[in-house]
């Protein structure tokens, strides 16, 4: 899937200036998608209030952990006090229903949470996928089929329910947020191994690769300073759309309950039991659900605009002259496992 | 071997070799965790004499390999299982004992498979018509304003979650509008109608969501095709636009919509859990949900082998189908 998402692509992105370097050429390209540039300024604040989110509950005097029984009327079952679930000068977005923890002070903290979990996977994804796509580009043929074979295997698995089982079994000690991350990040890397390998396979038959090999340049240098480069774009291509992946996965674990358990603060955690307290304090549906549908397009929308910027297929058409086909195939798709 | 019964036979053999390899990787990632096994696969509440009982049905005094050879047996012989006073036989394909229900899991499984498979089953062929449908759609409307909708609005379901998006429908569909009733699972040999009207939402919940992925597929495998150039030799004959986007430029989207498909059993398993456990369907999700909360850990197990086994299973089938649709990937 060449084609972006966005309609606003602009003509004419793909031709490179002459004399740019790689890195300008894609700031430029990025710079010139208008939903791009406002996606990433969602990303950024989103970001922001994530690093900032002890910060702004100070300012509003808040924590995400402590109960406010005082204002939670007991005889209703649990309904905030007050218009609007509660909203006040100290609770910015009111608060919880039952517990009277403060909404603003958990949205904060869950962005925390949700963008952490979801970068740390994507980290680990990136790292295995390099790693044994690469060892199998590079191996022999037995290294190659056993990786091949085993990366297959990874992708057939659903992440939801390899996910979720994974979770069973692991002693409830282990800190949750870390866990989810370890989980969703050990199981997901298939696709990016095969796109690996096979942009790495493509790279080996090139002459300045084959230059280098003549030279005597051990495998390691060169799978490190000639091949690492060309994997670049493909790789954050891709890993820019795992994240928003990332994010429903987590969000997925945390509202079936094994995700993030509380009292940390996640998303998808909060909309468990928000169906209940949609007629007395509706935003406590609707913030998090909210949060999570922007924070997903956001990345999703940033994800297709680095993918034009970067426009792997062109980029390597023009390197390797063949025009063959990518053969990755689900690269394309972006969307493994979500819900 | 040559030709596309060799080709059948090639990936029969692979797939055989897929689901061997599913099985060794599940039951050493289960079975062969440190800690103790016994006592995990009995569950928390498991007295130590029962945890006893379960570490010599598990032969866990053996080596891993031989283990698995017996976890292998029970699969395609079946088990006798001892609960202490009687000898209780399981058949094949013996999936094991859950041992906090004392049922057999295969039996767990079965019972719950009608609902999960009617409502992936209903919501595949919603997701099908809606998406490849938007897909066509924004393909001939290219360029213009109805084009930018469908975009947008494909990108708005791509990045809801399938419970967010479940949520709102049943609070506006049932709770405000109150147009149907809370679901509630019908079997279908018991009230066809019924069955269909109380798995309506959930059916469009997560068919809304995964045609999103459809919609964006069969519109760039149509652009693509539209920009060949035997699309222009149509042209250039006079075929008409309706017949040019609706006959030749889909018959490119089809095998990637095919391959997709397969690609997203897996995706819409996921999403069936989340479905089945918020409209509190009695599916398999939802019992996997329960059992991964109260560390049932043989059907945990169970399930995931019988969900990789039907992944596994639809993937070969769309390779096949692949092959049938574009004969030059029999040569590859």
């Amino acid at each position: 899937m060449s084609e972006a998402l966005v309609a606003s692509q602009p003509p004419g992105t793909d031709t490179p200036v002459p004399g740019a370097s790689g890195a300008r050429q894609f700031w430029r390209r990025l710079r010139a998608q208008r939903a791009a540039l406002v996606a990433a300024a969602v990303v950024a604040l989103l970001v922001l209030v994530a690093l900032a989110a002890p910060l702004l509950t100070a300012l509003e005097g808040q924590d995400p952990t402590t109960y406010h029984p005082s204002l939670i009327d007991s005889a209703r079952g649990g309904v905030p006090i007050g218009s609007f679930g509660g909203i006040s000068a100290d609770h910015w977005l009111g608060v919880e229903p039952q517990t009277g923890r403060d909404l603003f002070a958990r949205l904060a903290y869950g962005a925390r949470v949700s963008l952490a979990v979801a970068l740390a996977a994507t980290v680990l994804q990136v790292f295995l996928g390099i790693v044994i796509g690469v060892a199998s580009a590079l191996g022999n043929r037995w290294v190659d089929q056993l990786l091949s074979r085993v990366t297959d295997i990874i992708v057939a698995l659903p992440l939801m329910i390899m996910s979720l089982a994974l979770l069973a079994i692991v002693p409830s000690s282990f800190p949750r947020p870390v866990l989810v991350s370890l989980v969703i990040g050990l199981i997901a890397w298939g696709n990016i191994a095969k796109i690996v390998r096979a942009q790495t396979l493509t790279l080996k038959g090139l002459d300045y690769v084959l230059a280098a090999r003549l030279s005597g340049w051990g495998a390691w240098r060169i799978a490190r300073r000639e091949l690492l480069p060309g994997l670049a774009a493909p790789v954050i291509t891709y890993a820019a759309l795992l994240v928003p992946t990332n994010i429903s996965a987590e969000a997925a674990l945390s509202f079936l309950g094994v995700g993030v358990k509380p009292p940390t603060p996640s998303w998808g955690q909060m909309l468990t039991a928000a169906d209940v307290w949609y007629q007395a304090a509706p935003q406590y549906l609707l913030l998090p659900a909210g949060a999570l549908f922007v924070t997903v397009l956001a990345l999703t929308v940033l994800g297709d605009g680095v993918r034009t910027a970067l426009d792997p297929r062109a980029a390597s058409r023009l390197r390797v002259g063949t025009g063959r086909r990518n053969e990755t195939g689900g690269a394309g798709t972006g969307k493994e496992e979500t819900s | 071997m040559s030709g596309f019964g060799g080709f059948l036979l090639r990936r029969a053999v692979g797939t055989a070799v897929t689901l061997l390899a599913i099985s060794v990787l599940v039951y050493v990632v289960f079975y062969a965790t440190p800690g103790n096994v016994a006592q995990i696969t009995c569950g928390p509440r498991c007295s130590p004499e029962q945890v006893h009982q379960v570490a010599q049905q598990l032969k866990l005094g053996d080596p891993l390999y031989l283990r698995y050879w017996h976890f292998l047996e029970g699969i395609f012989v079946g088990q006798d299982y001892s609960t202490g006073t009687s000898v209780a036989h399981c058949p094949a394909p013996c999936l094991g004992l859950s041992y906090q229900s004392d049922q057999q899991v295969m039996d767990i499984i079965l019972t719950k498979l009608p609902v999960s498979l009617s409502l992936v089953l209903g919501a595949m062929v919603l997701w099908l018509v809606i998406g490849v449908g938007t897909g066509v759609l924004s393909a001939w409307r290219r360029g213009r304003f109805s084009e930018r909708v469908l975009t947008a609005v494909t990108l708005a379901g791509w990045a809801t979650p399938v419970f967010v998006l479940g949520l709102v429908l049943m609070i506006v569909v049932c709770g405000e509008l109150q147009l149907l009733p809370f679901p509630q699972y019908v079997n279908f040999a018991d009230d066809p109608e019924q069955w269909a009207w109380n798995l309506l939402l959930p059916w469009l919940s997560l068919a809304l969501i995964e045609a999103a992925a459809f919609a964006r597929l069969t519109r760039a495998a149509m652009l693509e095709t539209l920009a060949e150039d035997h699309i222009r030799t149509f042209r250039a004959y006079g075929v008409g636009e309706r017949a040019i986007v609706g006959r030749h430029a889909l018959r490119g989207a089809l095998a990637p919509v095919i391959a997709l498909n397969a690609n997203n059993v897996g995706s819409a398993v996921g999403g069936a859990v989340l479905t089945e456990t918020l409209f509190g369907l009695p599916g398999i999700g939802q019992e996997l949900v329960h059992a991964v909360k109260v560390v049932d850990l043989p059907v945990v197990v169970g399930m995931v082998l019988v969900v990789g086994f039907f992944v596994v299973i639809a993937n070969a089938v769309a390779d096949v189908l692949y092959a049938v649709a574009d004969r030059r990937v029999v040569l590859a």
